[in-house]
């Protein structure tokens, strides 16, 4: 909270500090009228003076016609510092994001990275405006009604103050039990959130299994939740309206009692404990006023403190770097050198990882799954940092390398890549300024011409999550992305997994002619597309259970041997 | 103007179901202002008392009338604490049944709306645009009763003063009526843009959140942040439009009051001098016009929200008026029953289909399969293998031909009933937020634990889930690290195995489980293949080979069928894409 107004808001000082004397103004004009309005009907009109009558008529539409003015361009310039400032906290939320390392986006969640960025800001957002709309008003308004009733009467003023510590009391007890009860709103919107996100993702099986209705039972508990929290967190924050209004109103009464001693000691007048009610009414809707921006605040406190906990978390671009040691000539490409690494710190996902490649050699990583193949990769790519060991790149460790240099010479397609929803040549371009004919022969390399050309070319829009492409078809996109800049090492995480053994086939044999220079790792199921790799690493639970080429592996490895039999072996007999 | 309508009509239809809370709330608040309202005639009686001056305060009554402010203060204020309960009571209700209405709306809808709706406009939906119509619900309608009570109440007042001055007002109500609706003519369509632009920032925020990986391979952190920006800047910018003219209502309003009390102190003025008034009497006049004006520029302001709450209920109704799958007809009979047991024959003739008009994806396709065949179906990849998977399930209904089980056309068959009929495992796993015990028996309820550890055990899974931390009861966080997606299929396998089905659909549902542990899962899928008519569809054909048929799929049409044996004789497309597996 603090953050967003030492930090967010401080460009707009002057311009808040501007627009608050402007309110200030519109304010006063406001509190014009009514005395323009006494002087005319106790000074003018018993008089019996026509045309000063009208002279005053027309000064207070004057002041009407200023106050709606000056309201209206405070409250626009208002507008527009929230917004501007929104700009900026919610641009810089979403770089953050985007930069988060992905321990910290794995602890975090993604449905509640998306809540932050969307509920969150909106509820600061929303805050930011009103609070500079309200902020203004109410305290002249309340300083001004007390400044007029000390001035009427001293003594009777502190009765009525005497209620404003009780206020003060009922308004921080109602924020401080409310803020935790609004962040504890927030958290169970994120699992809200999560829920139908999930569903969204998994409405086939849901429809598949006809769990509609274990699904609306699922959701009836969560959505039942938020509202339940939401309704309590809003009956505690109700609670400041009544009791200000009996509090003050008690106060009156006071006012009331007091008065009657005062009067009858002859201390005091009637006419002034009037005049006191009237003043009474405004100080008691400026603190009304000022008891709704207390509940705006406390709302918008806890998203605040989650967009902040974000903005403060460590990123990428603060990653931990080795200062470069002088270049060391290193005849290897890639090196792993007894390379550890666990996701919970708890046991390791793998261990003792040693493994050297030349440049335009191809690893295969072949091992059942979960022994660590995609770990491999995360490593390589310094998306986390091993535990143990090193890992370098022509000799150098990746750890002193600037993040983006050393990402940029990879070409990778994951294991379950994301498309966008937008057209082939963007997702293939992936903002890296490539030609289209670049993009052109990536898809041609990526054996992804034919349907890309029957879809009518590299233009065409995928659907969201590329919807519209069937799995294998979706796949050779993704290759062609991590083809179209000719990238140094190219990782291929089990992405062919959907295609066809010839399509498979054809593609690796694009690679190995057109992108001879280029190292690659590929993961794998199947065992025909590692085969051809110089080296080859099988891997279980972990560790390194063979590594060699096809035929060392088909002697030496027992393991290898098994999953070679399996795929091969069926085939043999299939043939004979 | 009609849209609108119909939005608030339906906003309504919501409020109505809790007629008699909100008839109570409107009790309550009349009661509530009539309360506030007798305090400060309590107040003048006592100030009466204190009149005569020192010496003469008559402090029995002082003392009485101030006893009774003080009851009535205290009354007021928790009745009106009660009503703010209320109101939040049956506006959570409301939204609750509105969550309720878009959920069961989104499990209804067709698979396909899914691949076009970005899933971050449908949160913003279900959560936001709900929000907003909440907030203004549960705000602005007492605001509302209030206004219409202390405005009829004060309105009759003025004209027992004085019915001349009235006509102050026969200028300034319409002029703010007009001025109201001028500035919300030109709001409504600026609050429905930001709905829409925030609905789009969110869209797009969860697209890349999703992406965050391959983004950050692919260093494209600056560029996407870029078009961020732009969308970002949409956003404020629609937001900010919607203010500029939203935050003009209440200082003209306001205005509209000011100019009231300028006309009514000129002419109420000019009465007196006419002698057609008292002093007094203008005094109150005022006093009461300030009580009729005060509220309506509450509920003038107070028109913002409830513009960008219509903007927003709007986008909500429009995701409920979404074309849902169509319903079972009327003579749908259930099958799975002990009356009307599958027996798992499926015909398909002659069957065409295309997601969109003109581009058939199958052409004319026939097949049947007799109970307990497996039928494995291969082709290069968007050959039509998965719709016809789609056609099978009913995700989609075919455009022309049938598709029969047991004889029956299944679009004569309840929904659910075909559905369930199935046991499906797919290459996109999916898996929830939960146990993953709660997870492996999705597909049947009432099973026991023991059953499930069984086909864990029979899948090869077992000592893995034994392995984490809470062995079944370890909770599956989404996109969870400790679990990869060759595990996570082998989880859907069981979940499959424990479904009792006579059909099986496997759609490439080995495929990122290495060799080795496919084959010691063999025995697993050889039962829970059993005895059922299952449509396999692989890449790998060593999966393949022992099925009654394989049916070869290129451009939407079986090219050939035989089986293993005959097809590699043929030496057709079958056996260039068995060869390929060697090169």
């Amino acid at each position: 909270m603090k953050k967003i107004f030492t930090y967010y808001l401080k460009p707009y000082y002057l311009r808040m500090v501007l627009g608050f004397s402007i309110k200030f103004t519109g304010t006063i004009m406001d509190l014009l009228l009514p005395w323009a309005l006494a002087h005319t009907i106790d000074v003018v009109v018993p008089a019996g003076r026509k045309g000063e009558i009208l002279l005053w008529g027309l000064f207070m539409i004057g002041c009407s016609l200023v106050a709606a003015a000056f309201n209206v361009l405070a409250n626009r310039m208002a507008s527009r510092v929230a917004s501007n400032a929104m700009f900026s906290i919610r641009g810089d939320l979403f770089a953050k994001v985007m930069y988060l390392s992905n321990r910290r986006t794995d602890e975090i969640t993604r449905p509640s990275l998306i809540t932050r960025l969307t509920t969150d800001t909106y509820n600061v957002h929303q805050m930011l405006g009103r609070i500079q709309r309200l902020g203004v008003r109410a305290p002249i308004l309340l300083i001004g009604g007390i400044a007029m009733t000390m001035a009427l009467d001293p003594v009777l003023a502190c009765v009525l103050l005497a209620t404003l510590p009780l206020l003060a009391a009922v308004v921080t007890l109602v924020s401080r039990k409310s803020i935790p009860m609004f962040a504890s709103l927030q958290e169970s919107t994120d699992r809200f959130v999560r829920l139908v996100r999930e569903d969204i993702g998994g409405i086939r099986v849901i429809k598949a299994l006809s769990k509609e209705d274990y699904e609306r039972k699922r959701f009836d508990t969560i959505n039942r939740e938020v509202v339940e929290r939401e309704k309590r967190a809003t009956v505690i924050t109700a609670l400041t309206n009544p009791s200000m209004n009996i509090l003050l109103n008690l106060g009156l009464v006071g006012v009331i009692l007091a008065g009657a001693c005062r009067v009858n000691a002859g201390t005091s007048e009637v006419g002034k404990i009037l005049a006191f009610m009237t003043y009474f009414t405004i100080i008691l809707n400026a603190m009304m006023s000022i008891s709704r921006m207390f509940v705006i605040l406390s709302k918008a406190a806890a998203s605040a403190d989650r967009i902040c906990q974000i903005l403060e978390a460590e990123d990428e671009r603060e990653l931990a770097c080795l200062t470069k040691e002088g270049e060391e000539f290193s005849p290897f490409h890639i090196e792993f050198d007894h390379v550890d690494f666990s996701y919970n710190k708890v046991c390791n996902n793998i261990e003792d990882i040693t493994f050297q490649l030349k440049k335009g050699e191809t690893l295969g990583i072949i091992g059942a799954t979960g022994s660590g193949k995609s770990t491999i990769v995360n490593l390589l790519m310094r998306f986390y940092d091993a535990d143990k060991g090193s890992i370098r790149i022509d000799g150098q460790d990746i750890k002193s390398m600037d993040l983006k240099t050393l990402r940029k010479r990879f070409g990778t397609v994951f294991q379950n890549d994301a498309l966008f929803e937008n057209t082939i040549y963007e997702n293939i371009n992936m903002g890296r300024n490539l030609t289209r004919q670049q993009a052109e022969e990536a898809v041609f390399y990526a054996r992804a011409r034919e349907f890309v050309e029957e879809k009518g070319g590299v233009d065409q829009g995928l659907d969201i999550k590329g919807a519209n492409l069937s799995g294998g078809q979706k796949q050779r996109v993704l290759i062609a992305r991590a083809l179209a800049a000719r990238p140094e090492i190219l990782i291929l995480d089990d992405s062919s997994s959907a295609l066809d053994y010839k399509t498979d086939a054809a593609l690796r044999r694009e690679i190995k002619t057109h992108f001879s220079e280029t190292t690659c790792i590929i993961v794998a199921q199947r065992i025909s597309s590692v085969m051809s790799a110089d080296h080859i690493m099988v891997l279980e639970e972990g560790r390194i259970l063979g590594y060699g080429t096809h035929e060392e592996l088909m002697e030496t490895c027992t393991v290898y041997q098994e999953i070679g039999r399996s795929q091969m072996g069926a085939g043999k007999e299939g043939m004979g | 103007m009609g849209f609108r309508k119909k939005t608030l009509k339906r906003l309504g239809s919501y409020l109505m179901r809790y007629r008699w809370l909100l008839l109570l709330a409107v009790f309550m608040t009349l009661a509530s202002n009539i309360l506030a309202l007798m305090g400060p005639m309590l107040s003048g009686y006592a100030i009466d008392a204190i009149e005569p001056g020192p010496g003469r305060v008559d402090f029995q009554k002082v003392f009485y009338y101030a006893a009774w402010m003080a009851g009535f203060y205290a009354a007021s204020a928790m009745l009106s604490y009660a009503i703010a309960v209320l109101m939040v009571t049956i506006s959570r209700k409301v939204v609750y049944a509105m969550r309720r209405d878009v959920f069961d709306r989104l499990l209804a809808l067709p698979v396909g709306y899914f691949d076009l709706h970005k899933t971050g406009d449908i949160i913003s939906r279900i959560s936001y645009d709900i929000d907003t119509v909440n907030e203004s619900l549960s705000s602005d309608l007492v605001q509302m009763m209030t206004t219409a009570i202390t405005v009829a109440g004060s309105l009759y007042m003025m004209i027992m003063i004085s019915p001349r001055l009235v006509l102050v007002f026969a200028v300034t109500v319409p002029l703010s009526a007009w001025i109201t609706r001028f500035l919300t003519g030109k709001t409504r369509p600026l609050f429905r843009a930001r709905s829409a632009s925030l609905g789009r920032l969110n869209g797009f925020g969860e697209e890349m959140i999703t992406g965050q990986k391959t983004i950050k391979a692919y260093c494209t952190e600056e560029e996407i942040i870029r078009s961020f920006e732009e969308k970002n800047r949409d956003g404020v910018e629609a937001y900010y439009k919607a203010e500029y003219y939203g935050s003009t209502v209440g200082p003209m309003i306001n205005f509209i009051n000011n100019l009231s009390l300028s006309l009514i102190s000129v002419f109420g003025a000019f009465l007196y001098l006419m002698g057609m008034m008292s002093i007094g009497q203008i005094s109150s006049f005022v006093l009461y016009s300030r009580k009729f004006s005060g509220p309506i520029s509450e509920a003038a302001n107070i028109t913002g929200d409830l513009q960008s709450a219509i903007a927003a209920a709007e986008r909500v109704f429009a995701l409920l008026d979404e074309l849902e799958e169509t319903g079972d007809v009327e003579q749908a009979v259930q099958i799975g029953t002990e009356a009307n047991p599958v027996n798992g024959r499926v015909e398909l003739s002659r069957v065409s289909f295309g997601y969109e008009e003109g581009k058939a994806i199958l052409k004319d396709l026939s097949l049947t399969t007799e109970p307990g065949q497996v039928v494995a179906v291969i082709g290069p990849t968007g050959a039509g293998k998965t719709t016809l998977i789609n056609l099978l399930m009913r995700f989609y209904d075919v455009n022309n031909g049938s598709i029969r089980v047991d004889g029956k056309d299944i679009r004569q068959i309840k929904r659910a009933s075909l559905r369930k009929a199935y046991a499906m495992v797919l290459q996109d796993t999916w898996l929830f937020h939960g146990t993953i015990l709660e997870n492996l028996s999705y597909g049947r309820e009432g099973i026991t634990r023991e059953e499930v550890i069984q086909a864990a055990k029979a899948a090869r899974i077992h000592s893995f889930i034994m392995q984490l931390p809470d062995g079944y009861d370890t909770v599956l966080k989404e996109e969870g690290i400790n679990i990869s997606k060759g595990q996570k299929q082998l989880l859907t396998i069981v979940r499959a195995m424990l479904q009792d089905c006579r059909m099986l659909i496997l759609d490439e549902a080995t495929s990122n489980v290495d060799t080795r542990t496919e084959i010691r899962i063999q025995e697993a899928m050889l039962k829970l293949m059993e005895g059922k008519t299952c449509f396999v569809i692989a890449h790998r054909l060593s999966t393949i080979q022992n099925a009654s048929r394989i049916l070869v799929m290129n451009h939407g049409q079986v090219v050939e069928q035989g089986s293993h044996q005959s097809l590699m004789e043929a030496k057709g497309l079958y056996y260039q894409m068995y060869q390929a597996q060697f090169q």
